[in-house]
C-alpha cells in the first residue's frame, strides 16, 4: 500500500516536473531556437575518478546524459544535435581504454537501433559522421545499420561525430573535391568553390550548428567542427559532461538567443552582398 | 500564456544574461599586477602613443619556480610562454558609442591598445602574434566607417613602420590583399619586404581574411597541383593542406592561446583550421581597454591550463 503511494507521488512529481519543464520551453521559444546544436562531451573520465568509479561506468553514465539532453532537445524543438563521441586523435589514448569506448558504443548502438528503442521512440534519425573506415568492422557494420534503420525517421537528426577532426575532414573535403573535377574533365580549368568543400564534408547532413557547448570548463575546439562553428556561440560551463542537465542547456540557448539579431542581420548582410 | 508572461515581466535578454564577472582574484588586482610587472622586468603601466620597444631584459630569476607557496599571487613563467598569440580585437566601436565619441576614436584607441600588446609580445618572448584587423564580412559595414579604418591602418602603418624595424618586429599579412586601396597595397608589400629579415616577433596582420576563404585558397592551391600532376588525389592529407594556408609563413602555425576581447563567445571566422588545439581565452573587456593587466591575465589563464591533444 504505501509502495503504491509512494510511486503514485513519484509519478505525479514526474508529471509536474515535465510540466514545468514543458511551460519553461514554451518561454524560451519566445526568442529563436537553435536550429542545431553541437556538444562536446569532455569529463567522462574524470567524473568516474571524482565517484571512484572504473572509466568504463563514467562513459554509461555520460550515455545516460546523452540520452537526457536529446530528449530536451527534442522537446525544444532543436531540430539536429552533433556530439563528438570520439575523435582521431583519441586512438593515441591507452589501448584498453580504446577498447572499452569501442565496445561500449557498439553495445549502445545496438540497443538504441531496436524497434522499441528510443531513437524510433523520438522518431531520431542518426548520421555517423567521421573517417568510419578508421573504425573497427563490427563497429562500422553497427554504424552503418544504424543509419539504415533511422533513415525514415524526421524529427530529430542525431550527428554522432566518430573517428572525426575536423581537419581530417577538411582534407578529406579537398581529395574528393580534386576527385570530383578530375572526374567531371580535366581540360578546363576547375576552380574549387566554397559550396564544394561543404558539400564533401562529412557533416554536410546538417546546417551549421548555432551552439556549441563543450563541458568541464575546458575553452577549446579539439579539431572539432571548426568549419562550421566559425560564427557559433561557444559556451563552457564548468560541469563534467555526466553532470550536464537542463539549466546548461537554457543559459545556453539564452545566450544564442541575446546574439541572434546581429549574427542574423550580418548574415543577411552578407548574403546580399554576394547576391550582387 | 508564456508570451504574456515574457513581455509583463520586461525581461529582455541582456538582463537575464549578464556577462560573467571576471574572477575576483586578488592576484588580479592592479596592485598585483605591478607587482608582477615589476617581477617580470617590465616597464611600469603607461598609455603610449608611439611604440617603444626598448629591449627590457627578463632574467629568468625574475620568473617564479613552479612550486607555488602559499599566499604567493601566480606568477608567469617564461618556459610556458605561449609561442604563438591570436587576438581577435573586438569591442572598438562600442568603446566609442559609450563614450558619446565617433566610431573613428573608437579605431584609434584600438591601435593604442595593438601598439601595446605588441610592444608587451615582443617584452615576454612570444614569437608569433597574430591580429584580426579586418575580416571579409566586415565590408558590410557603412562605407564611411570602413574608409576611416582603412586610413587609420594606412596612417599607423607609415607612422610606426621604423619603430617596427628597429624594434626586430617582421610584419606578414594573411587574406586577399587585392581589394584594398593601391597605395594601401603597396604600403603592405614595402613593409613586409623591409622587415622580412625581423625575428624578435613575427606580427601577422590579417587583413580581409576568414579562416573560410584561407581553407578554400588552400583547396585551390591544391587541385592546381593535382590538374598538373605533382600529386596525386589520394596523396592530399593535413600535411599537405597544411603548406598552402596563409599561416605558411611562419614556423608556428598554430596559435596555442586566442584571445577575443568585448565578451563574445564567438571565433567569427578567424584561422579555423589553426585553431584546432588553442586555447581560447574570452574577456569582457573591450579591444581598446585591453592593456597590460589583462594580457598578462589572459597569459596566466592559459598557463593554468591543461592541454592534452586528444589524449
Amino acid at each position: 500500500m504505501e509502495k503504491q503511494s509512494s510511486s503514485v507521488v513519484v509519478r505525479l512529481l514526474g508529471s509536474l516536473v515535465g510540466y514545468m519543464r514543458r511551460f519553461l520551453f514554451r518561454f524560451l521559444s519566445v526568442g529563436p531556437i537553435p536550429r542545431h546544436m553541437a556538444f562536446i562531451l569532455d569529463g567522462n573520465r574524470r567524473y568516474a575518478r571524482k565517484w571512484k568509479m572504473d572509466d568504463r561506468m563514467g562513459y554509461k553514465v555520460g550515455f545516460l546524459a546523452l540520452m537526457r539532453l536529446m530528449r530536451c532537445c527534442h522537446e525544444l524543438g532543436v531540430k539536429y544535435i552533433t556530439v563528438y563521441v570520439f575523435s582521431i586523435e583519441n586512438f593515441k589514448r591507452r589501448p584498453e581504454e580504446v577498447q572499452t569506448v569501442m565496445e561500449l558504443m557498439l553495445e549502445k548502438i545496438e540497443g538504441l537501433i531496436k524497434e522499441e528503442g528510443i531513437l524510433n521512440q523520438y522518431g531520431v534519425r542518426v548520421e555517423f559522421a567521421g573517417n568510419l573506415k578508421l573504425l573497427s568492422e563490427p563497429v562500422r557494420i553497427a554504424a552503418e545499420k544504424a543509419m539504415r534503420v533511422t533513415a525514415h525517421n524526421k524529427s530529430l537528426v542525431l550527428v554522432v561525430a566518430v573517428a572525426y577532426t575536423s581537419t581530417d575532414e577538411m582534407a578529406q573535403a579537398a581529395q574528393e573535391c580534386c576527385r570530383d573535377k578530375a572526374d567531371r574533365g580535366s581540360q578546363q580549368q576547375q576552380l574549387v568553390e566554397l559550396a564544394d568543400v561543404e558539400r564533401h564534408m562529412y557533416m554536410a547532413v546538417a546546417p551549421d550548428p548555432e551552439i556549441l557547448l563543450r563541458t568541464s570548463g575546458e575553452k577549446r575546439l579539439s579539431n572539432f567542427l571548426l568549419w562550421q562553428t566559425s560564427n557559433s556561440v561557444l559556451y563552457s560551463p564548468a560541469a563534467l559532461w555526466p553532470e550536464v542537465g537542463l539549466r546548461h542547456l537554457v543559459w545556453a540557448v539564452l545566450n544564442f538567443q541575446r546574439v541572434q539579431p546581429y549574427l542574423h542581420k550580418r548574415r543577411n548582410h552578407l548574403y546580399l552582398s554576394t547576391q550582387q | 500564456m508564456a508570451e504574456a508572461i515574457y513581455q509583463w515581466s520586461g525581461l529582455s535578454i541582456e538582463k537575464l544574461v549578464s556577462s560573467e564577472p571576471l574572477p575576483k582574484n586578488p592576484a588580479f588586482t592592479k596592485s598585483a599586477m605591478v607587482s608582477l610587472q615589476i617581477k617580470l622586468g617590465l616597464p611600469a603601466p603607461h598609455l603610449s602613443n608611439s611604440l617603444d620597444l626598448k629591449q627590457v631584459p627578463l632574467p629568468p630569476r625574475a620568473l617564479s619556480s613552479s612550486a607555488k607557496h602559499p599566499g604567493e599571487e601566480a606568477a608567469l613563467l617564461r618556459e610556458s610562454m605561449p609561442r604563438h598569440v591570436a587576438v581577435i580585437m573586438d569591442g572598438n566601436r562600442r568603446w566609442a558609442r559609450m563614450r558619446g565619441l565617433p566610431v573613428g576614436s573608437g579605431y584609434e584607441a584600438g591601435l593604442r591598445a595593438l601598439k601595446r600588446t605588441v610592444e608587451l609580445s615582443s617584452n615576454l618572448g612570444i614569437r608569433v602574434l597574430t591580429v584580426f584587423a579586418f575580416s571579409s564580412d566586415n565590408w558590410f559595414r557603412p562605407k564611411v566607417e570602413v574608409d576611416v579604418l582603412m586610413a587609420l591602418f594606412d596612417r599607423g602603418l607609415r607612422e610606426e613602420l621604423q619603430n617596427l624595424l628597429s624594434a626586430d618586429v617582421r610584419i606578414s599579412i594573411i587574406g586577399d590583399s587585392s581589394k584594398l586601396f593601391n597605395s594601401l597595397q603597396a604600403l603592405l608589400a614595402n613593409a613586409i619586404e623591409t622587415t622580412k629579415k625581423n625575428s624578435k616577433l613575427h606580427l601577422i596582420i590579417a587583413v580581409n581574411y576568414t579562416g573560410r576563404s584561407d581553407v578554400v585558397q588552400a583547396c585551390q592551391k591544391v587541385a592546381a597541383k593535382v590538374k598538373d600532376g605533382v600529386i596525386e588525389p589520394g596523396d592530399i592529407d593535413e600535411v599537405v593542406f597544411e603548406r598552402e594556408l596563409g599561416t605558411n609563413c611562419t614556423d608556428f602555425p598554430h596559435p596555442d592561446l586566442l584571445i577575443r576581447t568585448s565578451g563574445e563567445l564567438r571565433v567569427s571566422n578567424f584561422l579555423l583550421w589553426q585553431l584546432a588545439h588553442t586555447e581560447l581565452y574570452f574577456t569582457d573587456s573591450l579591444w581598446p581597454d585591453f592593456g597590460e593587466d589583462e594580457f598578462l591575465q589572459a597569459l596566466t589563464s592559459f598557463q593554468q591550463r591543461q592541454r592534452r591533444f586528444g589524449c
